[in-house]
């Protein structure tokens, strides 16, 4: 059968080109490989191979010949047996494809038109309350490192799947000493210590996840996670949805996020809204003890990856927590904090503690604050910050990380989407400066967030002063 | 890990002589018994799979031309000895594989249909990742192959994963991890490498060598390019594999697996190949002579040098042509299925974002 060549398409943008040379004469012997012609595009000169064996039969494009649409017939190639004469020319303009009807885009769209605005995007669903904790039950003083601690304790004795890798987590006990204890219990094989070797390790746990297993991958802090911040987003989070719901990737990132203490700009960052913007993923930023355990317990049990972002300057406070047997808290419910009636301060992890503070000072000014503490940033509970803000009527974020792209910044464009009939006031964001992070006492304190600047804006937005 | 301070013991153990023996060992049994010995039905069905990728891949560059697949579509053609070399000697019901994005052949070598995999490449709704994923993210957990990865490099890393939960699971399996020469320069291989020796994973890793990391020749980028010796360093043996033919990758395969099956840890192949096409398809080719490739496929191709091993075992030439025209039809259909079926659903934008329900 006589074979159609066709104006090939170089580039994944390339709609037509100029046929700039033929290589080829009619009745000329070709194979596969053989360069037939020279096509210009804008961009770059390509040569077009054969990929049969035959005779050229009929050029039917001349060389020279510009604005050759991609897909034109430019050439008949006879093949084994054929008799080049007998070869009949289709209509030059005629490209085949003509029957398939093409809507836009690249590729050959078969008809169906999609306009995102006619889909039924899948509705959020109320999200479950916290499991109420029974009356009676034993309250307890625990840091928030233990509480973490348990959290993958009680995990890996419920599931063998469950192993924790990172920098110093076994012999060392934790940089931090999260993992403190978990060697002796559970032993080399499910702690494991990995060089300093962020990018690799941070590959192979989310590779034992694709192979079955559930591991938990500790960053000493997150600034070195950005070393592996490839695998966290184009390996764990995009996977699921590139094969169509095939692959399965259940892991967490955990660690320290946020500013320390004193150890300059290159330690001290959050990255809270990096992961939240990423589809793909969850994120958690827990504040209190009894939050951080329950949540990193679902956290392990979510068939998704996970980021959970820690604060290492709330690792040792202390916070009660309730004494049950399996408290697993529910991933994308924010918590009321503190109910209140003037203003809403919406806040996640070690701010949620500035937030409080605030709403302490702004209640003996006679300002009544409610303090909502987002646990998960993504996906965010933009119900919980609705619900306060129709209640409230203004909404002040206060967030320890830069202003620019921030939660705070999602959240003032869900006030502004969704709530904006409710808002008597603009929506005012308190984070750090929009600096590196200093190294100089004094400098360090400028930058950070902190109360007073929480109550002046919380002030501003009731007009009390 | 008591399995690897316990290698780690052993290996310390040996005297400097002994060590160097260690990393040349696989190369020496490779030398010995150079080509793997085929029954008339393995050579058949290696020749049957080779010709299908390269029947496959041709399909695949005339569809591109006609704008039916968009994007990147990196053509497997001239280094099919490599993946069908390689997967033959894989046991099937324990053993992962992941490669990069130049990925089609691998998932030939499974067996996969190729109607599925050629509706992935065109963005279709039967396409095996529902045409959301397109030629470089193609997986099938099913075959336990886990893609089809986009990012230079990071399928190593993430085959160090898979390889780590052969051995956590005790499954006995060891996961193989293809890259290129390109890959080959980046540091996550070499960060994968290092925990793989520490550790003792089960894994094989392959650098097909196809010279030409995108238009960069690897003398151009690369202070070692003799790859299979860059496991050196972390004492992992290396073998120096001739890519284009399919009996010499199989035998090579035959000894690494054991190697690795015998809890030795991991291996280091290197395959030589060559890629006829560009490094995809909007590629000038300006960087090599035609000369050059003219070259390789006249006097090094893979399909042509098991055709005379066929020829030489007494397999009629009729017999092949009839193959080859059966493969062309296989082909034929998978085109024709790719490019009438449906694309998605609209609402298959929203789905497998996430596993659970938040």
């Amino acid at each position: 059968m006589a074979i159609e060549l066709k104006m090939p398409a170089l580039s994944p943008t390339m709609e037509e080109g100029t046929l700039a040379k033929w290589l080829v004469k009619e009745g000329d012997t070709v194979s596969a490989g053989d360069v037939l012609a020279e096509i210009e595009t804008d961009k770059a000169t390509m040569e077009f191979e054969s990929i049969d064996e035959g005779t050229v039969g009929k050029i039917l494009v001349a060389e020279g010949t510009e604005e050759v649409k991609v897909g034109t017939v430019i050439a008949i190639l006879a093949g084994e047996g054929e008799d080049v004469s007998d070869i009949e020319a289709p209509a030059p303009t005629a490209s085949s494809d003509d029957e398939v009807k093409d809507v836009e885009g690249e590729g050959k769209d078969v008809g169906r038109e999609g306009n995102p605005l006619d889909i039924d995007k899948p509705a959020s669903k109320p999200r479950a309350d916290d499991p109420e904790v029974p009356e009676g039950t034993n309250m307890v003083k625990l840091t928030v490192r233990e509480a973490l601690r348990d959290a993958m304790a009680e995990e890996m004795r419920l599931d063998e799947r469950v192993f924790v890798m990172g920098e110093e987590v076994a012999e060392y006990q934790g940089a931090y000493k999260v993992t403190q204890g978990l060697l002796d219990e559970f032993g080399p094989k499910r702690v494991i210590d990995t060089p300093i070797t962020e990018y690799g390790f941070a590959g192979i746990g989310t590779g034992a996840a694709m192979g079955g297993l559930r591991p938990v991958v500790e960053f000493m802090t997150f600034n070195f996670a950005m070393q592996a911040i490839d695998h966290i987003i184009n390996s764990a989070a995009k996977t699921n949805y590139m094969s169509g719901g095939q692959m399965r990737c259940p892991v967490v990132f955990r660690g320290p996020n946020g500013a320390a203490s004193r150890v300059g700009a290159q330690h001290s960052q959050n990255y809270g809204p990096w992961y939240a913007s990423v589809p793909g993923l969850i994120v958690i930023a827990p504040y209190d003890a009894q939050d951080a355990k329950g949540l990193l317990k679902s956290a392990i049990r979510s068939d998704d990856p996970v980021v959970f972002l820690e604060n290492e300057l709330v690792y040792g406070q202390s916070f009660e927590v309730a004494q049950l047997d399996d408290h697993v808290l529910p991933i994308g419910k924010a918590r009321i904090m503190r109910e209140g009636s003037d203003v809403t301060i919406v806040s996640y992890s070690i701010a949620v503690g500035v937030a409080l503070e605030a709403a302490e000072e702004l209640a003996e000014q006679g300002i009544d604050a409610e303090v909502i503490d987002l646990r998960t940033l993504r996906p965010l509970d933009t119900e919980t910050i609705l619900k306060s803000l129709a209640k409230t009527n203004r909404v002040v974020i206060a967030e320890e990380g830069w202003p620019t792209c921030s939660i705070a910044s999602e959240v003032i464009a869900v006030c502004m989407e969704e709530g904006f009939d409710h808002l008597d006031a603009p929506v005012l964001r308190v984070c750090n400066e929009d600096v590196p992070l200093p190294y100089a006492a004094n400098l360090e304190k400028l930058a950070l967030i902190d109360k007073d600047r929480v109550v002046a804006a919380c002030r501003k937005v009731t007009y009390a002063d | 890990m008591a399995k690897a301070s316990d290698s780690k013991a052993e290996k310390n153990a040996q005297p400097a002589g002994d060590d160097d023996f260690a990393l040349r060992s696989l190369q020496e049994a490779l030398e010995k018994e150079k080509r793997f010995k085929p029954s008339e039905d393995q050579l058949m069905h290696f020749y049957e799979q080779m010709l299908l990728i390269r029947r496959f891949e041709e399909k695949a560059g005339q569809l591109y031309g006609l704008g039916l697949i968009g994007g990147f579509c990196h053509l497997y053609i001239g280094q099919e000895a490599v993946a069908i070399g390689l997967q033959s000697a894989l046991d099937n019901d324990r053993d992962s594989v992941i490669t990069g994005y130049r990925d089609h052949g691998h998932m030939l070598a499974y067996g996969i249909d190729p109607k599925v995999i050629m509706a992935e490449l065109t963005g279709r709704a039967a396409g095996i990742s529902k045409g959301k994923g397109g030629s470089m993210h193609m997986f099938s957990t099913e075959h336990k192959f886990y893609g089809g990865h986009g990012i230079v490099g990071a399928q190593v890393s993430l085959g160090g994963g898979l390889a780590f939960a052969h051995q956590y699971n005790e499954d006995g399996g060891l996961c193989l991890a293809y890259f290129g020469d390109g890959a080959a320069n980046q540091g996550q291989v070499y960060e994968t490498m290092n925990m793989a020796a520490l550790w003792n994973l089960p894994i094989v890793f392959v650098v097909e060598n196809n010279q030409y990391a995108m238009g960069t020749a690897v003398k151009r980028s690369s202070a070692e390019t003799e790859f299979y010796r860059r496991g050196t360093a972390f004492r992992i043996p290396g073998m120096d594999v001739n890519g284009m033919d399919v009996l010499e990758v199989r035998q090579a395969a035959e000894i690494a697996f054991k190697h690795v099956r015998d809890g030795n840890g991991p291996v280091l192949m290197e395959c030589n190949t060559y890629r006829y096409r560009g490094h995809s398809m909007s590629d000038p080719a300006k960087y090599r002579t035609r000369e050059e490739v003219q070259d390789q496929r006249e006097k090094n191709d893979p399909i042509e040098r098991i055709k005379k091993e066929l020829a030489a075992a007494g397999i009629d030439e009729d017999k092949l042509k009839e193959i080859d025209k059966g493969i062309r039809a296989t082909v034929a259909e998978a085109a024709d299925f790719a490019e009438s079926s449906p694309e998605p659903e609209p609402g298959e934008l929203y789905t497998d974002v996430l596993v659970g329900e938040y």
